[in-house]
């Protein structure tokens, strides 16, 4: 058996270690830095269709990220999707006239909301809802559509 | 003929229960002894040491060449959906989610828990604990009460090393051998991996596994018949027996954390 201090010491790197690899774990590979505890205020969104929206999905403005989907309900008598969003405080002054839409990363990525600012003097606050929505592109939609005009195009063709 | 399979099956039915009522029973006394343990650290260190320290070695091996082959495996399948960018989060989420605390638990069941339970083993088959009885020494809190405890805390540490070593040997093969763009593999893995979701539960798991690997170890060890066959069996006993509920837990555990 080895001397005691000598032991001691490895334990004490042992434990500075692990926890060191926990803490980077934290902050290096996680989104703990970047999910801001900081504040933040919501505003919500209705839309005819999400796609495949998530909660924590980022909302963006000129591709910047301002925040996150925080929840998404189903309104029942509008028949509509709600989309509440975080928007962290720093960002706070969306014009009221401010359109969301859902957009796509990539072709196959996931989806986000982008914002587009308006023009208007006076600004969005806490559990304003953003009027002007375009849903999601539904690929399904799309192609159907479009095999429908391609199918019509040729029927008067001929 | 029929009459005597029967009754040998009924014994070995009693004989489950009772193993896993005694079990139950030595935990008990195990935890216990805990709070008497706190207050003569230095036995834990030492145990510490002998679970923690030099189960190291191979846990940051092993825990590099997971990284690393995740890495190469990762890339192979993504790169054939030109989506070579998101291998930073498939290998965090792998090495945090699953393979971390399991592989982990597995290695420290090989390395520790065998170990464990054939030191105890031998010191109840050279009748040390008898003697310790006999002076007065309460064998559940001198011996078997630190080594839990030391394995306890050293498991999640080691986890916590594995999954951080195993990412950096993603990232070598990724990023530094194959050419994934080094901003991507960051930012991509620290948008896509939840602190809570993943992380946090990565660390519950390997808290539980460690408890499990500590106690099978050390019970094998203390209900160890007292010959050096019944040390061999039990070691041998140690190993299997955690592996297999490791991985069952693991099961569970992931349908409870990950299942929605």
């Amino acid at each position: 058996m080895r001397n005691t201090r000598v032991i001691e010491i490895a334990v004490g790197i042992f434990v500075a270690a692990g926890m060191a690899a926990l803490f980077l774990l934290a902050m290096q590979v996680s989104n703990l830095s970047n999910t801001g505890t900081g504040e933040s205020y919501t505003i919500s969104a209705t839309f005819e269709n999400i796609g495949g929206l998530k909660v924590r999905s980022p909302v963006t403005v000129s591709g910047v990220r301002v925040g996150r989907v925080d929840a998404i309900d189903y309104d029942n008598h509008a028949f509509e999707a709600v989309v509440t969003l975080r928007i962290d405080k720093a960002y706070s002054s969306f014009p009221e006239d401010t359109s969301a839409s859902i957009f796509t990363s990539g072709l196959l990525g996931e989806q986000y909301v982008g914002l587009e600012p308006g023009g208007s003097e006076i600004n969005l606050v806490e559990g304003d809802r953003i009027q002007m929505t375009q849903s999601a592109l539904v690929m399904e939609q799309v192609i159907g559509q479009f095999l429908y005009s391609a199918a019509g195009k040729r029927d008067k063709d001929e | 003929m029929i009459l005597d399979r029967i009754q040998r099956l009924g014994r070995a039915a009693i004989g489950f229960v009772e193993r896993l009522g005694r079990a139950h029973l030595f935990l008990l006394h195990t935890i216990s002894g805990i709070p008497g343990v706190l207050l003569r650290p230095a036995l834990v260190i030492r145990q510490l040491y002998m679970v923690g320290v030099l189960t190291l070695l191979i846990i940051l091996v092993s825990g590099f060449f997971v990284g690393m082959v995740l890495g190469l495996q990762g890339y192979n399948t993504l790169s054939d959906f030109g989506a070579e960018e998101s291998l930073g989060v498939m290998v965090a989420l792998s090495l945090v989610r699953e393979l971390g605390p399991v592989v982990t638990a597995l290695l420290f069941a090989g390395r520790a828990g065998s170990a464990l339970t054939a030191e105890i083993g031998l010191m109840k088959a050279t009748e040390q604990l008898s003697g310790m009885e006999m002076m007065a020494v309460d064998p559940m809190r001198r011996v078997i009460a630190p080594r839990f405890l030391a394995g306890f805390i050293s498991m999640p540490l080691l986890a916590a090393i594995f999954s951080l070593v195993g990412v950096y040997g993603g990232y070598f093969v990724g990023v530094g051998l194959l050419g994934v763009d080094d901003g991507a593999f960051w930012s991509q893995m620290q948008d896509r991996v939840e602190w809570h979701d993943d992380i946090l539960n990565g660390v519950i798991k390997s808290l539980v596994f460690g408890f499990v690997a500590v106690w099978i170890a050390v019970f094998e060890g203390y209900d160890a018949v007292p010959t050096s066959e019944g040390v061999s069996r039990a070691t041998t006993r140690t190993v299997v027996h955690t592996s297999l509920t490791v991985l069952g837990l693991d099961f569970i555990l992931t349908a409870l954390m990950f299942g929605d």
